[in-house]
Formats: structure tokens, C-alpha cells, sequence
């Protein structure tokens, strides 16, 4: 479903350019749910984001069902409708309410009637048990409810695929569990995933594969039980220590 | 106390009155108020409109041209002189410049209200891009990792937050503009001021005409500050808690 060959990204700032992605190689396939982990500054955000074209890939190439997506005749803002994202500071529109952030897309780029969007609006807040707030701001609610609706809102699009950017980093410990709770069901229904968190619990559970990012390189790839009884690459080794 | 008011002849109170009379109500001098006011209000009303839509434009321009330097260069250097230069002078040797040397022809009235709108531009540019920059980028992501598109994500996402930003900026500068419009007189309008100013020419009185404007231009600053804070109010129902 998303396939990435030698993908580079490289940041040009006024100290120098800064090699960020040295070349990764991935295949993601339909219903898999990928987790990525890494110590900060290894790129797994970055990673994540030249996925849907947030950053520019400099190097490599991005496949995302069966077309190339850095490529520079294609419609980005056609592919992004398939990718949902969710980031680490939630980032709802301020000035509309949770239904109307929700309805936004979906009636703007005309997918919905203003009836059906809202229908399905009021649907996806029940899923997560916050119908009652469909009128009330974002200023007015908690960040755990930011992050639910932030989740409800990409899914009002109806992707194929979400991508998650440590979406319970900004979070209050109480407050994490709610979110993961969530994102577990999701998984549950067969919806391909990807996620950078620092989640160890969650990537154990819900993965069906983990990547170790370090340096801008995939230093190990397995699934869960092997990643974490059995890490080979003595930086995961240091790295899961320290975390665990 | 026997000095300060020694200028001031004992019959001036109780010929307030008359002078009242010889100020406004004889010959219809009212009607100098009366048109002033109608020209100020709208000096200044077509003016906001001018200085609204020429820095929205040059704001979007070098917006534009920051997040893509290739983009509109030619376009943006033209924006940098423009700012400079009208920032950089007073406004009452651009209206000069304006109605003696280069629309010299024109009708002064409309003339004004160009320089005038070109000036306020400059200030409302600077204020329009620091409340577009000033929305949180993380905003612009959502909106297009949600497929919108870069136009779509500023007119729904982005404009609506900055505007609500700005409103208080800009609607000072309306103010202030109000009453930068009363050099308007130097070139030859009949504003406010002006009409004042006739005729205290006319009856040598300037102690009631000079307050009675005064009293006018603060009536006028006090209904928008009030419409200001009324608009505030509303752009605040998201922020409730």
C-alpha cells in the first residue's frame, strides 16, 4: 500500500545542511499496523511526515497505492484524502466548533451534503463517547478529548490509511489511556496504521510490526515479542533499557 | 487668576450666546460642520476601503514570497519600496506630493482619498501579515493533511483566526485614520477641520468652532471604539471555556 524506496531527506539551515533520512527503505501492506520508536532526533517524525508529503522527500521515492506521490505531476491534496493524520498537538481549528471540525473537510471539498457530513459527524463522536460536546469549542474541552476528536476528525475523511505523530506525547498521563483506547479499536477494525510514539505498551500490543529509527536509518525491524525479548542491534539494546 | 484671564474681555460668557448665533445659525454656517462632517466620514470610510484591499494584497504578496523566495520577487521588492517609502514619509507631504504634482488635475476630494488610502495601506499591510503569521503552522498542516487545498486552508482555516487576531489592530488604525484625515484641509479639502476653520475666518471666533469639532472628531472615536469592542466580543465566542 505504501512503498518507500532510499527515501532522503536533508534540511538546508543557515549552519549547514543536515541529513536528517539516509535512505530508508519500507513496504507497508494494507491492515498492517506499523509502529516506529527511536530516541528524539532520529527522524521518525520526519519519516512519518514525507509519507503524506509534509516534508518534501529530497531523495527517493514515496508509492502510495500504486502511485508516485513525490513525483511532481501528482495531486498531492487528491492523495492526502486517503492519508489521515493525527498530530502530537492535536491541531483542531480553533474557531469552529467539534462538529464543524469534523465536517470541514469532507463538505468543502464536496465528498458529503452538509446532512450526511453531520450525520456522520454525530456517528464518530458517539464511537467515542462525546456527542455531547458536538457544539462546544476546542478551547472548552481536555486534551485527551482534543486528540479523540483530532483522531475522529481524519477519520471523517474515510482514509485508507492514518498516520499518527506521537499523538499522546503532548498528553497528561491520566489522559494518555483514552487516546490509546481509541487508536486500539481502530487497529481492531483492520485500519492500516502507522504510528511514532513513545508508547512501549501500546507497540507492544497493537504492532504487527515495530521499526527502532536511530540516525535517520531503520536499525531493526521485527515483530513485537521478537523486538522487545530479542533486540539484535546493540543501539535498540541501549535504547529499550533505558525505556523499559 | 487676575492675569491668566486678563485677555479674556468680561463680556465673553454672557456673549456666548450671540456668538453662538453669529458662528452657526446666521447665514446657515452650520452647513460648513455639516458638509466637513459628511466629507470626513467619507474621506475616511473610502480610504479604509482603498487601505483594506492594498494591504491585503501586498500582506498575501510577501507571504507568498517568504514560504517560496522564488516565488512573485519582482512583486515583493515593488511591496518592500512601497512600505518604506509611504512609512518612511508624513503623510501630509504625500498628500502634497499627491494632489500638487501627480493627479494635480483631479478633483481634490478623490485625490485625498487615495493618498490617503494608499497610506493607511502600508500600516494595515504590516498589521495583516503579523496576524497571518501569527496563526500556529501546526493549522495549516491539519488543514492540508486533510486534503484541502493551499488556497482552501487560508480562506477557511487561516484568514478567519488572523482576522480575529487583527480586528483590534486594524480597527485602530480606522481610528487613527479618522483623525489623520484633518490635514485634509491643507491641500484644499472642506473636511471637518476645514469647515471649523472657515469659520472662525469668518466670524474671527475660534473658541467654539475649534471645541465643537473637537467634540465631533470624539464622538465619532467613541462610536467605532464601542463597535470595536462590541466585534471583540463576538470573535471571542470560541474562546469561552
Amino acid at each position: 500500500m505504501i512503498s518507500v524506496k532510499n527515501l532522503e531527506k536533508t534540511f538546508h539551515t543557515e549552519g549547514g545542511d543536515i541529513l536528517v533520512l539516509k535512505g530508508i527503505n519500507q513496504e507497508i501492506q494494507k491492515g498492517e499496523k506499523v509502529v516506529v520508536v527511536g530516541p528524539s532526533g532520529s527522524g521518525k517524525s520526519t519519516f512519518l511526515r514525507c509519507l503524506n508529503l509534509l516534508e518534501m522527500p529530497t531523495g527517493g521515492e514515496v508509492w502510495f497505492e500504486g502511485r508516485q506521490i513525490n513525483a511532481p505531476n501528482c495531486n498531492v491534496d487528491q492523495l492526502r484524502r486517503k492519508m489521515g493524520m493525527v498530530f502530537q498537538h492535536f491541531n483542531l481549528f480553533p474557531h469552529l466548533t467539534v462538529q464543524q471540525n469534523i465536517t470541514l473537510a469532507p463538505i468543502t471539498l464536496k465528498l458529503k451534503t452538509q446532512k450526511e457530513a453531520d450525520e456522520k459527524a454525530i456517528q464518530l463522536l458517539n464511537r467515542i463517547g462525546l456527542a455531547d460536546k458536538a457544539q462546544a469549542y476546542p478551547a472548552q474541552l481536555s486534551g485527551g478529548q482534543k486528540q479523540r476528536i483530532a483522531i475522529v476528525r481524519a477519520l471523517a475523511m474515510e482514509p485508507d490509511v492514518m498516520l499518527f505523530d506521537e499523538p499522546t506525547s503532548a498528553l497528561d498521563p491520566e489522559m494518555v489511556g483514552e487516546v490509546l483506547q481509541v487508536m486500539k479499536e481502530l487497529a481492531k477494525e483492520g485500519m492500516t496504521m502507522v504510528v511514532v510514539t513513545h508508547e512501549m505498551n501500546f507497540a507492544r500490543e497493537v504492532a504487527t510490526r515495530i521499526l527502532f529509527m536511530d540516525d535517520g536509518q531503520v536499525l531493526e525491524e521485527a515483530k513485537p515479542a521478537e523486538f522487545f525479548d530479542n533486540p539484535k542491534n546493540p543501539r535498540l539494546r541501549d535504547f529499550l533499557s533505558k525505556v523499559l | 487668576m487676575n492675569t491668566l484671564f486678563a485677555s479674556v474681555p468680561l463680556s465673553f460668557f454672557s456673549d456666548l450666546g450671540q456668538q453662538f448665533y453669529d458662528d452657526f445659525i446666521l447665514k446657515d454656517r452650520y452647513q460648513y460642520i455639516i458638509r466637513g462632517l459628511g466629507n470626513t466620514v467619507l474621506l475616511t470610510l473610502v480610504a479604509v476601503v482603498i487601505g483594506v484591499v492594498l494591504g491585503t494584497v501586498v500582506a498575501l504578496v510577501r507571504i507568498t514570497h517568504q514560504n517560496n523566495p522564488k516565488k512573485l520577487r519582482v512583486l515583493n521588492g515593488i511591496c518592500g519600496l512601497y512600505l518604506t517609502v509611504i512609512r518612511g514619509t508624513p503623510v501630509v507631504v504625500q498628500l502634497m506630493i499627491m494632489v500638487y504634482l501627480i493627479l494635480s488635475s483631479g478633483e481634490t476630494l478623490l485625490v485625498a482619498m487615495l493618498a490617503f488610502g494608499i497610506n493607511s495601506g502600508a500600516y494595515v499591510a504590516e498589521v495583516i501579515r503579523s496576524g497571518i503569521q501569527s496563526v500556529d503552522r501546526g493549522q495549516i498542516e491539519a488543514g492540508r493533511s486533510l486534503g484541502l487545498s493551499n488556497r482552501t486552508t487560508m480562506i477557511k482555516i487561516v484568514f478567519p483566526q488572523a482576522l480575529k487576531n487583527v480586528a483590534p489592530a486594524i480597527f485602530n488604525e480606522f481610528i487613527a485614520l479618522l483623525k489623520e484625515t484633518s490635514i485634509a484641509g491643507y491641500v484644499g479639502v472642506q473636511d471637518l477641520t476645514k469647515g471649523g476653520d472657515i469659520i472662525r475666518s469668518i466670524t474671527y471666533d475660534a473658541f467654539l468652532p475649534l471645541f465643537l469639532i473637537a467634540g465631533i472628531y470624539l464622538v465619532l472615536v467613541i462610536l467605532l471604539t464601542s463597535c470595536l469592542s462590541g466585534l471583540e466580543r463576538r470573535l471571542r465566542k470560541s474562546d469561552k471555556r
